[in-house]
């Protein structure tokens, strides 16, 4: 791995801007086949302390990477800024071919820069291309500093203490700007998967029929089932009413054009990583569709009123939980309306 | 009977891969080289990304008498060998448990019956008609028989499904095999059924060049005969034939590359804008382009001789193993060719293709006409150049234009600059391989990047005479260049005055 780094104690961002700038310079006369990559900047807001493992996370993402990553970590206490900037090329050029760089700015500060965190973050963006924010660990002050910087936040509504905020915050930042919801990319499969269920001929009907979706998730991604039967919801025109929660599940009931829908979300204990775990769907006339995580993608069974039955795997690797945060960085560079509505209904459905 | 319209998917919104109905897909030629190399790797990293449709399923058809498990155990390897992923053991196992083989002879009734019988079974198990994919993945003289048998056997029908049969290249030799082949192929099945495939249509640049044309305001008022001066394509390799001689040496470089990738690239270069991407909009434009070019007077064929390439003495075409020592097979070709419409009247385009050149490379150069009025002669600008923009497919994917700027200093002194675009720059995601999107698109019936018939007919009454011409002339008349050079001195004879070739 080539590159260069340049770190400065009690710096100001005038001198990490000029810093980037040089280290970009040199890079570039070193080899001219070095090509920086303009396509977003993340700007992320971490805990100093857990500073280490939101890198390496960054660093596993793979072909997703972002073109310049701006990570902010927050030590208590702190009132100076230190900053390292590093530009990385993976690969040295092969002859007549070019080697992407990627630059990195490590800003160490304290609370008290949050507030105003977008004057400290907006020299160091790169211009005229998509910017990023993520704050996983909180600091929801310096999202809103940042928000007019940004065009799209990064958010998973997992990691806030319950549904009904995760969906308030949500819903507040998608005022402002495209929201990326991790919760919801993890769905994404199963979404693909009961869309593409349902889309032969002979079953497209069946659609119109469904009366039972039961949702089993890990035990902390209760806003992953709310998405899912909001997205659901949404594109079925169901109008759900709040679910009560019943011997550890959330049980409640949605309005569909012919029938009732009763919807159970239940928390799956054996699950160790966020999202979900299972899916069965139940139609008035007597079909069943299941889809349960496997071995080599997801195990599906289909079965029908008079008891035909029909087993089979919907072939995909896991993506882990890096592979989704890549999926993230790339989502900002895409829009998907279905996301909002389904936020809209699931909100509808909080105990 | 009347039917009735069914109404769309309403959760497909918002998806990034909309749901393909259950497939078969049927590999006939699953023992071979490509299938070994390409399909098999671009099946399976369609599997890895859960981008196959929802129900899969793989029926080899080949001569080896093997039984399933040995067919999967090769399979495995060419996958593990061949593709640009790590496997995932969970999902290549069950993507390998639901492949069948099928051996036997293409002219052999018995294989059909034999895979109407499997391809039922896969349809009673999982009590839904399958979408039949037929990849005709042989050589291509079994490609009439293969589509012959498949009528006999009904299998180019399936009620509640559609069946599709892709068609690998070389599309004929000649344009009276094209043409009759056509004519065979569609004596059973229907145009909308039949995707002639050219992997170059799969890359991610050649499909962007559409992008680039008709996404971009800036490029259309200079797109024509007022401003372009002229265009080169090409394509160049650096290797030699390797252990192709077999195919090679029937083929040479005009069939291999000109006849169709090349006059592909022409065509998205050429092409009006479509009133919509659909398929048949974006082919009916391509054939326009194709209709308005004449068969080239102006060519050159050459054959590599012995030289330096990497560093190390390679040997003369005529000496790689396999090929004749009198061999008369062109391994490098050159076209100045015109498109007869209002758009590019009178503006040259060449194409030059080879084997054994200085490097890879393949590229569309456009260049400008020069500034009318070089006011900056006087101060010793002997560097003002026309502008050129050049659209690379590979191995850098991207446009460089080239603009004159000013030399630092108290002179006002020009030279060329580039300004460079790399696609890798610009996205955050690496381009599929072309057989995965040209696969998924064969799948969902989508046909827009595969040569329609009339488009191959009109690519052969472009190069046939050229064969006719060059087939008719003593070998003496073949030229050479050194391996490893720029191709031979005698291309320069095509371009007309003002013009010269880019270097490789």
């Amino acid at each position: 791995m080539a590159g260069g780094v340049w770190s400065e104690r009690d710096t100001t961002p005038s001198a990490v801007e000029e810093a980037l700038r040089q280290l970009i310079t040199e890079q570039c006369a070193r080899h001219d086949a070095y090509a920086p990559s303009r396509v977003l900047n993340l700007v992320v807001v971490v805990d100093r302390e857990w500073r280490g493992e939101i890198m390496n996370r960054l660093d596993r993402v793979g072909r997703y990477h972002p073109s310049r990553t701006i990570l902010c970590a927050v030590e208590h206490g702190r009132t100076t800024i230190d900053a390292t900037v590093a530009i990385t090329a993976v690969d040295d050029p092969k002859p007549g071919e070019l080697a992407l760089t990627r630059e990195r700015v490590v800003l160490d500060l304290g609370p008290r820069h949050l507030e105003r965190l977008d004057t400290i973050v907006d020299p160091l963006v790169v211009t005229d291309i998509a910017t990023v924010v993520w704050s996983p660990h909180g600091h929801p002050e310096a999202v809103d500093a940042l928000l007019h910087l940004a065009q799209v936040v990064l958010v998973d509504s997992v990691n806030e203490p319950d549904s009904a905020a995760a969906i308030a915050r949500a819903r507040e930042l998608a005022g402002e700007a495209y929201v990326v919801d991790l919760a919801w990319l993890r769905s994404t499969p199963w979404r693909e998967r009961v869309a593409a269920t349902f889309d032969p001929a002979a079953w497209r009907d069946e659609l119109g029929r469904i009366d039972s979706v039961t949702v089993r998730h890990q035990s902390q991604s209760t806003i992953a089932g709310l998405l899912f039967c909001g997205w659901l919801a949404s594109r079925l025109g169901w109008q759900p009413g709040s679910l009560v929660a019943a011997n550890g599940s959330l049980r409640g009931q949605a309005h569909g054009r012919r029938q009732d829908v009763k919807i159970e979300l239940v928390p799956d204990a054996t699950m160790s990583v966020p999202g979900l775990a299972g899916i069965e769907i139940g139609t008035a006339s007597g079909m069943r569709i299941s889809l349960y995580r496997g071995p080599g993608g997801l195990s599906a069974r289909r079965s029908d009123r008079k008891g035909r039955e029909s087993t089979w795997t919907v072939l995909g690797a896991s993506r882990g939980e890096a592979g989704i945060l890549g999926e993230g960085i790339r989502q900002a560079l895409l829009r998907d309306p279905a996301y909002r509505r389904a936020l809209d209904q699931a909100e509808a459905m909080v105990p | 009977m009347a039917t009735v319209e069914q109404q769309p998917n309403p959760l497909i919104e918002g998806l990034e891969r909309f749901p393909v109905h259950p497939t078969t897909l049927v590999i006939f030629g699953g023992t071979g080289d490509l299938a070994h190399r390409k399909l098999l790797p671009a099946v399976y990293n369609l599997a890895h990304e859960g981008a196959l449709p929802e129900r899969f399923n793989l029926i080899a058809v080949s001569r080896s008498d093997i039984p399933h498990d040995d067919y999967r155990q090769m399979a495995r390897e060419s996958i593990v060998k061949h593709s640009r992923r790590k496997p995932d053991e969970q999902v290549l196992d069950k993507l390998l448990a639901r492949v069948r083989y099928v051996p036997g002879t293409f002219d052999d009734d018995s294989i059909y019956e034999r895979l109407d019988g499997e391809l039922r079974e896969f349809d009673e198990e999982a009590g839904i008609p399958f979408n039949r994919v037929f990849y005709l993945s042989t050589a291509p003289e079994f490609f009439p028989v293969i589509v012959g048998k498949l009528g006999e056997h009904g299998l180019d029908q399936h009620e509640g499904s559609e069946v599709r049969v892709v068609i690998e290249k070389p599309f004929g030799t000649r344009r009276h095999e094209a043409l009759e082949l056509n004519r065979q192929v569609l004596s059973v099945l229907d145009e909308s059924q039949v995707f002639r495939i050219d992997h170059y249509l799969g890359k991610e640049t050649v499909q962007n060049m559409l992008a680039f044309r008709f996404a971009n305001g800036m490029f259309e008022p200079i797109w024509n005969r007022n401003y372009i001066d002229y265009v080169q394509i090409t394509a160049a390799e650096d290797l030699g034939i390797g252990t192709r001689a077999g195919y090679y040496d029937k083929s040479g470089a005009l069939r291999d590359l000109v006849q169709n990738h090349m006059l592909q690239l022409l065509t998205l270069l050429c092409m009006e804008p479509p009133v919509t991407f659909s398929a048949d909009d974006v082919r009916d434009e391509k054939v326009k382009v194709l209709h308005a070019i004449k068969p080239p007077e102006a060519t050159v064929r050459a054959q590599y001789a012995a030289g330096m390439a990497e560093g190390k003495m390679v040997p003369a075409y005529r000496e790689e193993e396999g090929v004749p020592d009198d061999s008369p097979t062109e391994t490098y070709a050159a076209l100045r060719l015109e498109v007869d419409n209002w758009r590019w009247e009178g503006v040259p385009i060449y194409l030059r293709t080879g084997k054994r050149l200085a490097r890879k490379v393949t590229e569309i150069a456009v260049t400008l006409k020069p500034v009318p009025h070089l006011a900056f002669e006087a101060e010793g600008s002997i560097g003002v150049k026309p502008n050129v923009l050049v659209m690379a497919v590979q191995p850098n994917e991207g446009v460089t234009i080239s603009l004159g700027a000013k030399i630092p200093g108290t002179r006002m002194r020009i030279r060329p600059v580039n300004m460079e675009f790399l696609y890798g720059t610009a996205f955050l995601s690496q381009s599929p391989e072309a057989y995965e999107r040209l696969l998924m698109d064969a799948m969902r019936g989508d046909a827009t990047l595969f040569t329609r018939d009339d488009e191959v007919a009109e690519q052969w009454r472009i190069i046939d005479p050229i064969l006719e011409r060059w087939g008719s002339e003593k070998d003496g008349a073949l030229p050479t260049y050194l391996a490893g050079s720029g191709g031979p001195v005698e291309a320069a004879q095509l371009l007309l005055d003002g013009h010269a070739w880019r270097t490789i």
